[in-house]
């Protein structure tokens, strides 16, 4: 979550300052464009009922972030893994509905004290540069990523293996320490590494970083710093070559710039603001020349409150504020209706999401009857409801850069008032947000914001064993059962009997409350409507990009000659 | 002149080290730190690995002894390497950077003289004018107006009404396929607006200060003795007031060296231009403080020897200055 966050607080800073100014500025430009704009295009845009997949055409992305290093463990930003998980792949991958799948591996055995994974790998598979791919390139991948000199990010799941074998060039063996459920999706595109390639020198300074060669649908072909890199298809790819000859990244780091980009028909895909999607892209021009797209994101936002702090201990109390916030209003006015209300930390739509959990409508008065049965009342007639002669005030951080979660605490802090809460709002810049006060639990409650993945285990977030300094519980939220409920959630392997296992958890942490779980924001890609292929998916649109087309007699650039 | 020379050289030695020694307590102060980019709130990093990672970085060394050693490095002129995950020399990212911001920023600065010059001359030598006043509402509005905001407008119009005009980046997607003219135009036509709105922005110091220079000029007594040998107007201004007044300027001209290498967050980041300004701020955000005090030396290092110019050519041109110096 850190990193795209990290680029959005980068970003909307000085944006969200001049959107106002950019709105002023389009009017006086004047609704000419699009028009003038549409004859241009109108020539190829006939849709085409149905279209034939060709091969052919240059896919071109904006990015408001650089990649920075293009061997997946190495970085930890979404525009690099964004771009290396077209060139490398796993040995598992999810499908389309979120099922694991092989990727690499043809198909996997668990053993049945759930302790040991054997893969049987794809024969016949070849690096980029002709070299053919083993099973010791999974193994050296997996080496590398627990050696202690690896500045990797992603060590840990890695370090739960007791043993890894390559038992010979078409079978990976790995045996665990303790049943360890999240292992299987961890072979993703994280561990395999051409042996070859990298054996024997500084992976950190390894030039694959910057010229990566591996065994996905695309292949590296030029990187611009700070500019563009260009991938090409992969003539040789095992699951046949990506139709897209060519897909281009380029860094554009302002949203605005990015936008007019758009319009003049120099990129053909990029990720819309709830601004943009809802307001300025349903012209003709744009209903002719784009597709726009939304899914919900891998995030939540909430409002977590520090159980340290005596008021927020009564579970009443954390009840009662979720009572009275409105979340379908959140949604509504600080995401333009772009979101959906969150029941918990998981994403809806997902095998292990539970819709049947305790929900929070709008409720006011059921708040205050929750607040005065906790002692919470307005004894004073100040307009602040008190307790033992001390009025319900607290002050929630979040941090400087997201002006997303700044308008949510200010709605949040207008319904709050109306039951007679006084809630303070403090923004603090990203580091010292971490370190001084969240590190510390220095705070009362806090707006902040989890990515969430295709994977139900959240140990580190919801474990009582992980409520010490600068670890992830810092709200020290303990409850005996859901450390049990997680336990037991990493030993098992069946999906059904998971499923039953975060159903409950969830059904805690409702009741429970915790966070107030505030909404799940949505993505809103926008593609250029010759561009074929694309199926929606809770994954979002990228899964399946090397089967993304652009039907012949509707594409835009011109073809490569791609040497094998 | 060597003395004044020497002296003047040998004060900046220390300045140079002073410089340096503050940027790197200053950065390594500032909260926060590269580690915490790959770490913080992430659920997949242990507290031992962001441990490996501080050391990995150097990072538990105390601050005395990371500033020796980055000394030590520095005396042999290597700035080490980026801690963002690219690992790479910081010199060759400045390298990579440097040229486009030095070409946009020459450009601009080269435009900002041609224009601010005569337009400061011809305001002081027709002062309170119809003509002098309407050319200072042009360059204080030019001055005020925010400049991001003036790129965008400029972008619609140019860009994406017109369509004369690429709206960012350097080079087209198919520049390696233009013939030698057609790459000529490519870079022209990409570099066209950040030229000129930067310029824009420069204007108005440099013309303000242009005039104000002439008009004290014009009020000197060899002016007067000039005009009253009956030398033409025209003589008068552009000959003996104009050269005189052009002093100051070169002072301005030394302190704009480093901006020539520092470039503008603000354009490049309008622009998508792959420049300095972006280098910088991307690593003061990140923390990676291998680059930035690569930046920031390399910085220091060339405001120093810009206002060391600027000195010597005032010397070279002003006998007062040298003598006031040995005085």
């Amino acid at each position: 979550m850190r990193n795209r966050d990290q680029r959005r607080r980068f970003f909307h800073g000085y944006l969200s300052l001049f959107f106002f100014l950019l709105s002023v500025a389009l009017s006086l430009g004047g609704c000419g464009g699009g028009e003038r704009a549409e004859t241009k295009d109108s020539k190829r845009q006939p849709l085409i009922s149905s279209p034939q997949p060709a091969y052919g055409d240059t896919l071109v992305e904006g990015s408001i972030g650089e990649a920075t290093n293009l061997i997946p463990m190495l970085s930890s930003d979404s525009a690099s893994h964004d771009i290396a998980g077209l060139i490398f792949n796993g040995l598992v991958k999810y499908d389309k509905d979120v099922n694991l799948v092989g990727d690499l591996a043809e198909s996997w055995e668990v053993s049945g004290d759930g302790l040991q994974i054997t893969f049987k790998l794809r024969r016949g598979v070849k690096w980029q540069d002709g070299y053919p791919f083993t099973a010791k390139d999974v193994l050296f991948g997996f080496q590398t990523i627990t050696n202690p000199n690896t500045p990797t990010a992603y060590a840990e799941d890695f370090r739960q293996v007791k043993k890894a074998e390559a038992l010979d060039d078409y079978t990976f063996r790995v045996t665990y320490e303790k049943p360890f459920a999240p292992a299987l999706t961890s072979w993703g595109n994280l561990v395999v590494l051409p042996k070859h390639l990298i054996e024997g020198k500084d992976i950190a300074k390894s030039e694959l970083g910057r010229k990566p060669i591996g065994t996905g649908p695309y292949r590296f072909r030029e990187w611009i710093s700070r500019d563009r890199v260009v991938l090409e298809a992969n003539p040789d790819y095992f699951e046949g070559r990506a139709y897209l000859d060519r897909y281009v990244i380029r860094v554009i780091p302002d949203l605005a710039t990015m936008f007019l980009e758009l319009k003049a028909g120099g990129l053909d895909l990029m990720n819309l603001t709830p601004i943009q999607y809802s307001r300025q892209t349903d012209d003709r021009f744009f209903q002719r020349n784009f597709r726009k797209y939304r899914y919900l994101a891998n995030a939540y936002t909430y409002l977590g409150y520090n159980l340290l702090e005596p008021k927020f201990k009564d579970q009443r109390v954390r009840q009662a504020i979720s009572y009275a916030i409105d979340k379908e209003e959140i949604v509504k006015v600080v995401l333009l209706g772009l979101g959906a209300p969150a029941t918990g930390p998981y994403k809806p739509g997902l095998w292990f999401y539970n819709p049947g959990v305790r929900k929070y409508p709008y409720d006011p008065a059921k708040a205050l009857a929750l607040l005065k049965e906790a002692g919470w009342e307005d004894r004073n007639g100040d307009g602040i409801l008190d307790k033992d002669g001390q009025p319900f005030e607290f002050t929630v951080i979040t941090n400087e850069g997201n002006p997303v979660r700044q308008r949510t605490a200010v709605v949040i802090q207008e319904r709050l008032k109306k039951i007679g809460i006084r809630m303070k709002i403090r923004v603090i810049e990203w580091s010292a947000f971490i370190n001084e006060f969240i590190d510390k639990k220095d705070f009362e409650a806090t707006i902040l914001g989890w990515t969430t993945g295709f994977e139900p285990d959240q140990f580190d977030i919801w474990h009582s064993s992980k409520t010490g300094k600068k670890e992830l519980n810092f709200i020290s939220f303990k409850n005996r059962e859901v450390d049990e409920l997680l336990e037991k959630g990493r030993r098992t392997f069946d999906q059904e009997k998971r499923r039953a296992i975060y159903f409950r958890l969830q059904e805690i942490l409702a009741e429970e409350q915790p966070y107030t779980f505030l909404y799940v924001p949505e993505a809103l890609p926008i593609v250029h409507s010759r561009v074929y292929g694309i199926e929606p998916s809770p994954l979002g649109i990228s899964y399946n990009f090397h089967r993304w087309f652009a039907p012949q007699g509707l594409q835009r650039y011109e073809r490569l000659a791609l040497a094998p | 002149m060597a003395s004044y020379l020497i002296r003047r050289i040998l004060t900046l030695i220390p300045l140079f080290f002073g410089i340096t020694l503050i940027s790197f307590a200053v950065i390594h102060l500032a909260p926060g730190s590269p580690v915490d980019v790959l770490a913080d709130l992430n659920p997949k990093m242990t507290a031992e690995a962001k441990e490996r990672l501080i050391s990995y970085y150097g990072l538990d060394k105390p601050l005395h002894e990371r500033y020796l050693r980055w000394l030590g490095r520095f005396v042999s002129l290597d700035f080490g390497v980026s801690f963002s995950a690219d690992r790479r020399p910081v010199l060759d990212k400045i390298k990579e950077a440097l040229p486009i911001t030095i070409l946009i920023e020459a450009l601009s600065l080269l435009l900002i003289l041609i224009v601010a010059i005569p337009i400061g001359a011809y305001s002081a030598s027709h002062p309170y004018s119809a003509f002098d006043k309407s050319l200072t509402i042009f360059v204080y509005v030019g001055f005020a107006v925010p400049t991001f905001w003036l790129a965008l407008l400029l972008l619609i119009l140019f860009s994406v009404q017109l369509e004369w005009l690429p709206i960012s980046g350097i080079k087209s997607l198919d520049y390696a396929r233009l013939s030698l003219a057609g790459k000529l135009w490519d870079t022209s036509s990409h570099l066209i607006l950040p030229v000129l709105l930067s310029a824009f922005g420069g204007l108005a110091g440099l013309s303000r200060y242009m005039r104000g220079s002439m008009l004290e000029v014009m009020r000197q007594e060899y002016i007067t003795a000039a005009r009253s040998k009956g030398l033409s107007e025209r003589e008068v201004v552009y000959k003996h007031a104009l050269r005189n007044a052009l002093l100051p300027v070169v002072t301005v001209l030394g302190l704009s060296v480093p901006g020539l290498i520092g470039g503008s967050v603000i354009f490049e980041q309008i622009f998508a231009i792959p420049g300095m300004g972006r280098l910088f701020y991307t690593g003061v955000m990140s923390r990676d403080y291998p680059l930035v005090m690569g930046i920031l030396t390399i910085g220091a290092f060339l405001t120093l020897l810009g206002n060391l110019l600027a000195d010597i050519s005032y010397a070279l041109v002003d006998p007062r200055i040298r003598k006031g110096g040995r005085g």
